[in-house]
This record gives C-alpha cells, structure tokens and sequence, in this order.
C-alpha cells in the first residue's frame, strides 16, 4: 500500500528559530529517498513532520494525495499509517521479538496477528528470535527486528532515521546492501535521513541534499556527484580541490589551464575531485610531488603547481618519490567552474 | 506531541494544582478575613508566644540534633571499616519504620514512674517517694526534640550518606595530600561538597517536626501545631485557628524555600563524570570501638528499645485484642489501599501529562501540585475542612465533611508529590522514542500508557503505591480531625489508647504500623545500597 509524500511550503522550528524555511518536496511512490545534509540541516524535522510527531507552523503535507497537514489539519501519528525506524531502534523492552512485531498489526485476530509478524521475522532472516527479547539480540538483529516491526502494519510511507547510527562501524558495511536489497524487496515508498553521502548514495534511489533549511539539490547520486549545482554539494559528497580562477572574455584561466567559463561576469571558482587529476610523465602542467600516502587501491598525491596545493589520487601501479616531477592534467568535464561566493555554510 | 491529548493534559494538571491550593488559599482567606478581633490580642498576650517560641525552640534542637547524629554516622559507615558496619549501613534506617508518636507512648511507658527504668532505680537505691530523687522528665520540650530526632535522622543520614557516595575518589584523595588529617579534609571539602544534601534532610526532619501533633500532645509542649487543635476544636474557635494554621503555613513555606535552594545547589555539586567512589579508612583499636558505639546508639534508642519495649508490652497484654481492634483493621488497611491507588493514578496521570507537553500555565500549575507534601497535615485538614463544611451547608447535609471522601482528598494532597515525584523519575528512565515509535505503530496517547508505559513502570507504581499506603496508615492529624464518627484508624486508635494510658492495648496496632513502617525503610536504602555497588563497582 506505498504511497508518495508531498511536502508544500513546510515551515517549522524550535523556539522561534525556524529550522525548515518554506521547504518543497516530492517524494516519489515505491522509491528509496535520502534526505542527506549537516546536522542541524533540518532533515530529521522533516521526517517527523511526515510522520506527524511535530506539527508545521506552516505548510502542508500530503500522503498519498491526501492532506495529512494543513492550515486546519493534524492527523496524528496512530492515524497517518507511516512506519518510523528510530535511531536508537525503540524497541519494546518487555515484549520478546514476535510480540513487538506484533504491536502494530490492528487487522485480524490475535492469532492472525502473529502468524503475520513470524512470515515477517522469516522473511528478514530472524525467525528464530521470535521469543527472544530485544537486549540479548546484537545491533543488527535489533535493527531487522525494528525494521520488521515498522513494516508489519503495512504502511503507506517507512521513515528512517539515521538507521546505521546505532552499529558499530565494524558492522555498518555489511548491512548497508542488506538494508538496500531488504527495502527494494519490499518495494515501500521509504525516507532515509543521513549526514553520511555514502550511506545515501547506496541505500537512495534518489538524494536530496539539504542546508539550512532548504535543499541544495536532488537527483540520482550520480547527478548529485558528478553534475553538483554548488560548490557546498561538490564538497558535501566527496573530496574536491579548490583552485584560484579569472575570467579572460568566455573563458576561465586556472593553473590547470583554460575551461570553457559559465555564463556572467563575476569571479569564479574551479572545483576539482582528486580521483579526477591525471598524473603523467609528460602531456601536462608541470608539477612537484610534496609528499605522497599508500591506501592500498590508490596512492594519495600532495602537489605543487607554481605554489598551488593541488590532491591527486592515482592508481598504485608505481612509487612516487619526494621531489619527483610529473605531469597534471583535468579533462573539461571534470573541472567545475562557479560563480565565487555562491556557497552557503 | 498532537493537540488533542496535550490539551487534556494540560486541562487536568491545572485541575489538580487548584485541587492542590484549594485548602491553603481557603486557610489563607479564613485567617486574613477574620481580621484580628480582640480575642487576639488576648490570646497574643497569653498562649500565642508559647506556640512559637516552642515550635522554634523544637526545630532547633531537632535540627542539631538530626545534622549532627546523621552526618556523624553517614560518614562512618560510608568512609571507613569497622566491625559491624556493614550492618549498621541500612541498620542506621530502621527508625524510620516507627511513627514518631509510638517511640514518644514507648518511652513515656519505660521512663515513667511507674515505669521499669525508675522501679529498678528505685529498688537499687532503696528510694521511697518521689521526692526522694531527681529523674529526667520526658513528658518536655527536650523530651520530644529527643524523640523526634530519633526518628528523623535517618533523612539526614540517607541523603549524606548518599552524597559522600557521589563524591569523587580523587577530590578525597587531593584533599588529603593538602589537608593535616583526615579530619581537616572531612571538614574542609568532604562536609562542604556533602552540604546541600544535608541541608535538604534537616529541611525534610524540620517539617516533620512541625507539623507533628502525636508528640507534642502526648508530652503537652506547647507549638504552634498543638495550639491548631486547641483553639480550632477544644476552644472552637475558626477564626484564630485559621490564623494560627497560616502562621504555620508561613513556617513552613520558608522551610521550602531553604529545601529547593539547597536541591538546586546539590545537583550543581553532582558529579558529572562517573568515578570511584573513595577506599575505605579501616579503623582498628579503640577507633573502632568508638565508631562502633556511635553509629549503634541511635539504632538501639531509635528502634531495638522501643521495638523491644513494644513487643514486651504486646505479649505482656493478655486480654483480648477484641472486636474494635479487627474493626480497626478491617478499616484502617482498605482506606490506605485505596488512598493509595488514587494517590497512584493521579500521580501517573500528572507525570504523563507533562510528558506529553503542557501548556505554559499548566506547567507553573505542576509546581503548584507538589507542595501539598510540605503542609502539616493539621492545616490541610482545616484546609479541607472550611470549603467542603460550607459545601455542606449550602446542600443542608453531611456529603463531605466528615466522610471517607474528605480524609482521601486530604491523603491525595498530602502524599501526591510522593507518588508523582516517584513516577516522574521512573518515567524519565523510559526512551521518548518508544512512545513515538507506539504513536506511529497506531497507538493513541492512552493506549501507549496502557501498553508500553504502565508495564515498564510496574516497579516504580508498586514503590509509588507502597510509600503512600504506609504513609497513609501512619497519618495522625489529618486522620484525627477529618475521620467520620466513630471511625478509628491503626494510627487514631494508637494515640487514642496511649494518651489514655493503655499501652497494653495501644501496642498491637502500634507493632502492624512499625511492621508496615519496614517497608519504605528497606525501599530507601535499597535503592541507595544499589547506587553504593554500583559506585564500588565503577
């Protein structure tokens, strides 16, 4: 019974101090969405908002068309039909697994009920912790068993609140693709609230990054990584290089050489990611190798370009030496030119 | 969280607090509307200095005497090793399981001259008369500032003891590298850090002291609680009663006022980080001996005498108990069970409003509801008594005054901070995620309480429940002035018999109260004996 969620106009704070400005969001059916940003972004209001455990000062919400909030409504959480996977998992501490799975289920009888929350436990792989209760259970378990009891009811849209947050890092790898393939299974129109871009960029079909209040940007994760609107979602995804730039007519003068400069007169600012510098004996601009970092797959070059920094990672097929001359170069794609000044922090 | 529950909540808290202030603000209105008439300036002339100075006097002597015992044995047996203290570590609180007004009857009974302490005198020295020799008189001020310390201290000694238990290892350490002896260090930064503890537990031994009327009337020292009952029902007179019972009321409210300072400035002291607490100073030789004999007087004054004494005196009493004494028990045990559960459920009621969010006026309106437990009960009994009396006499009969309803109302005044302030800390230990994670699971905010609240707080609501029954069946002078007629309580028909002299008699419903006085006793320091491991574990 997936259904998708609108946000339209939401406004919302603590205190007087507005967290959420006037913030637009379609979330589509039957997809994995990642609200992504720094803390205190507001992403996590924005998931209780939609589940009705805070109430917009201003704005409406919709759950599957229908208006959930408004200017004279509130639908309270027992009546919205969403599911909330919480940080800290909730679970009930003195029901064993089965009957917190149970809790949520209102159709059927009691027998109905738990036959519904065992096909659930079997279908995550933790059937047979049906009578165990939750604190002997490890963080994954704790997780699935969350997970299972928030699915149970068979709601509209599953809320996911920083769900890794409560593992160890040891086992976080693992379960990302486990939690991914479990939410494409079960093809549930899901939010997942991160501050972390790799979790998002498994787990979302679609990210959206937010600051301050608002969103910078969405798409696919490719699009966020490799086309980023701002220099903020450039460096929010992933390393980036920053380098001095001018224009000279329609074009970008960067120690790197000239790009193709965007439309407008202003200064500019050219962004590079170092898996995307080109390190070559010769064909480039010369450069010093300061100091170089073995990380197994790739080697981490620090350069000097003329007296700019410049980060290289580069495939291990060979040693760089202290003082060692090389060759850069930066494909036109690769090299992201912005307005200077356009970043928000 | 949704308006709907929020806004009942909120309604019901405010609903409580005037609950609450009804009886205070109809005691204020009756004793300022009065006016002073010119009995007053008679009676200001003649009984009025008596009340105050006797009440002042008696907070004094009970303050020292409660600081000095409770702080002298805390530290002992929480700061040092000798034979017997881990003992006399919850020893120490068995006192509290006697009311006050039975260790006063048991005493009157062995001290008197009739008495076996003066008969055996008598015999050793062959006296004949009572002129013949001096004897202590325990029927005095000093007699029940002895008797009250006795039985108070124990607030003291739980809330120091604990303190000293909070304290940090390393601070005890440093001090002792800075400080001669250990007795400078004790005195220059283990008391100091220990203090608003302290301060807290004579406030609460004060107040007791107070509004205590079993006591003072049994040793006729003359208070200001003591002078309620004689003006308000010997010498009937309501007007000066109500000005007396607020002049209580102004007493007891700087008595709180000294209390909420001292908490506040105890949670500033707290440690934030977890340490060790201190090793202990093993004593050895006539160190030992000493701490000893300090630490195991107050528990044998306290509680082996008068225990002793009592069950001397019920085996010795060999008529039998008779009819009233069942019908006695068959009422006093339903009312405080019942007390109890109302206690208990508004109580959980107020802790879960607040946690589902109050408006602003009915968040001042929570502190309102706790301060019934800081009013003698003398007062909220007349306190009851003016409103639900002239409800009475507009209807032109006895609904409320003088019925069941009107002493439960008194007890759910009296003992709400108990429950709620009990409750309220247990709710605090359950997760805010699992009552959103039952919200979005299609639970309302009643059945969230129902079924996840109330199971994991079966604990607390059976402490809760128990503090206030025990309470409520050793409460005296609400219970005297509000019972219907001829309706006798465990705790009425004690003060009855023994202020008649039948100790004999007095004693059977005396031994259920300390029975039941054990309960709380072995709740408080088990609690506390479970923050000592875990400190020790650290």
């Amino acid at each position: 019974m997936s259904a998708s969620l609108d946000f339209v106009g939401v406004t919302h704070g603590y205190g007087g101090q507005a967290v959420l400005d006037g913030l637009s969001l379609h979330v589509p059916e039957g997809r994995v969405t990642c609200l992504l940003g720094p803390s205190g972004c507001g992403k996590t209001t924005l998931l209780r908002i939609a589940a009705g455990l805070e109430r917009p000062w201003s704005g409406r919400v919709l759950l599957g068309g229908r208006e959930v909030d408004g200017a004279a409504t509130h639908v309270p959480p027992e009546r919205r039909n969403v599911g909330f996977l919480f940080q800290d998992f909730a679970l009930f501490p003195h029901l064993d697994v089965l009957d917190n799975v149970a809790f949520g289920i209102r159709s059927g009888t009691r027998a109905d009920r738990r036959v519904r929350a065992r096909e659930l436990l079997g279908r995550l792989g933790i059937g047979e912790k049906a009578a165990v209760h939750p604190h002997l259970l490890s963080g994954g378990q704790q997780q699935r068993v969350a997970l299972a009891r928030a699915l149970a009811p068979d709601p509209a849209v599953l809320l996911l609140d920083e769900p890794f947050s409560g593992l160890d890092t040891v086992l976080r790898r693992g379960v990302y693709e486990e939690l991914r393939a479990l939410l494409g299974q079960t093809g549930v129109t899901a939010v997942v609230v991160t501050h972390d871009p790799v979790e998002a960029m498994i787990l979302g079909h679609r990210v959206v990054l937010m600051n301050q209040g608002r969103i910078e940007q969405q798409g696919t994760p490719e699009d966020l990584y490799q086309r980023p609107s701002s220099p903020f979602v450039m460096r929010f995804l992933g390393e980036a290089n920053s380098l001095p730039a001018h224009r000279d007519g329609s074009e970008a003068v960067t120690p790197l050489g000239r790009y193709a400069a965007p439309a407008g007169d202003g200064p500019l600012q050219a962004l590079v990611r170092p898996e995307r510098v080109a390190v070559s004996p010769s064909g480039g601009r010369a450069a010093r190798v300061v100091s170089s970092v073995f990380l197994g797959r790739a080697v981490r070059l620090h350069l000097d370009l003329d007296g700019t920094r410049l980060t290289a990672e580069v495939p291990a097929d060979r040693p760089y030496a202290e003082g060692e001359s090389v060759s850069v170069r930066v494909e036109a794609a690769d090299m992201r030119l912005f307005p200077a000044g356009s970043e928000r922090d | 969280m949704t308006a709907a529950p929020r806004r009942i909540g909120s309604a019901a808290t405010l609903a409580v607090a005037a609950f609450v202030a009804l009886p205070i603000l109809s005691v204020t209105w009756t004793a300022l509307s009065a006016g002073l008439g010119p009995q007053w300036a008679h009676l200001w002339a003649t009984v009025l200095p008596d009340y105050i100075s006797g009440t002042l006097l008696l907070s004094l002597w009970v303050a020292l005497g409660v600081a000095v015992i409770g702080v002298a044995t805390a530290w002992l047996v929480t700061m040092c090793r000798f034979p017997g203290s881990g003992v006399l570590r919850w020893a120490l609180v068995l006192p509290l399981a006697l009311p006050a007004y039975v260790v006063a009857f048991l005493y009157t009974d062995m001290l008197e001259y009739a008495g076996p302490v003066q008969g055996a005198l008598r015999d050793v020295f062959e006296w004949r008369t009572r002129r013949d020799y001096w004897f202590l008189e325990i029927r005095s001020l000093g007699g029940a500032a002895f008797v009250m310390t006795l039985a108070f201290y124990p607030y003291v000694f739980l809330l120091a003891r604990s303190a000293f238990l909070e304290q940090s290892h390393d601070a005890w350490e440093v001090s002792r590298t800075l400080c001669d002896t250990p007795l400078s260090a004790f005195r220059r930064v283990a008391l100091p850090l220990a203090w608003p503890s302290v301060m807290v537990g004579i406030a609460l031994a004060v107040m007791e002291a107070v509004s205590d009327y079993g006591v003072v009337s049994f040793f006729a020292v003359p208070t200001l609680t003591n002078g309620l009952f004689n003006v308000w029902l010997v010498m009937g007179d309501r007007a000066f009663g109500a000005q007396i019972a607020l002049l209580l009321l102004v007493f007891v409210v700087a008595l709180v006022t000294v209390e909420r300072r001292a908490r506040a400035r105890r949670t500033y002291f707290a440690l934030s980080t977890r340490s060790r607490s201190a090793a202990p100073v093993v004593l050895r030789g006539w160190r030992a001996w000493a701490a000893l004999a300090a630490c195991a007087l107050p528990v044998l004054l306290g509680f082996v005498l008068p225990v002793w004494q009592l069950a001397g005196l019920a085996a010795g009493y060999d008529a039998e108990p008779g009819a009233g004494f069942a019908a006695t028990v068959a009422r006093s045990l339903p009312l405080a069970a019942a007390a109890a559960a109302l206690t208990v459920a508004v109580g959980l009621g107020l802790a879960y409003a607040a946690r589902l969010g109050l408006s602003p006026l009915a968040r001042a309106a929570a502190r309102v509801a706790s301060f019934g437990y800081a009013v003698p009960g003398a007062v909220l009994a007349i306190g009851v008594l003016i409103p639900f009396g002239a409800f009475d006499r507009a209807v032109g009969a006895l609904l409320l005054s003088g019925t069941v309803f009107a002493l439960l109302s008194t007890y759910l005044v009296r003992f709400l901070t108990l429950s709620h302030g009990t409750l309220e800390a247990g709710l605090q230990r359950i997760r805010p995620s699992l009552d959103m994670a039952a919200r979005t699971l299609g639970r309302g905010a009643v059945a969230t309480l129902g079924r996840v609240h109330v199971p994991l707080l079966r604990g607390a609501l059976l402490t809760a429940g128990l503090l206030v029954f025990v309470d409520v069946l050793k409460e005296l002078p609400a219970t005297l002035v509000l019972r219907p007629f001829d309706f006798e309580t465990l705790a009425t028909s004690v003060y009855t018999l023994a202020s008649d002299e039948r100790y004999g008699e007095a004693a059977a419903p005396a031994l259920i109260l300390t029975v039941a006085g054990l309960i709380p006793a072995v709740i408080l320091s088990g609690l506390l004996g479970r923050r000592a491991g875990a400190a020790e574990a650290a």
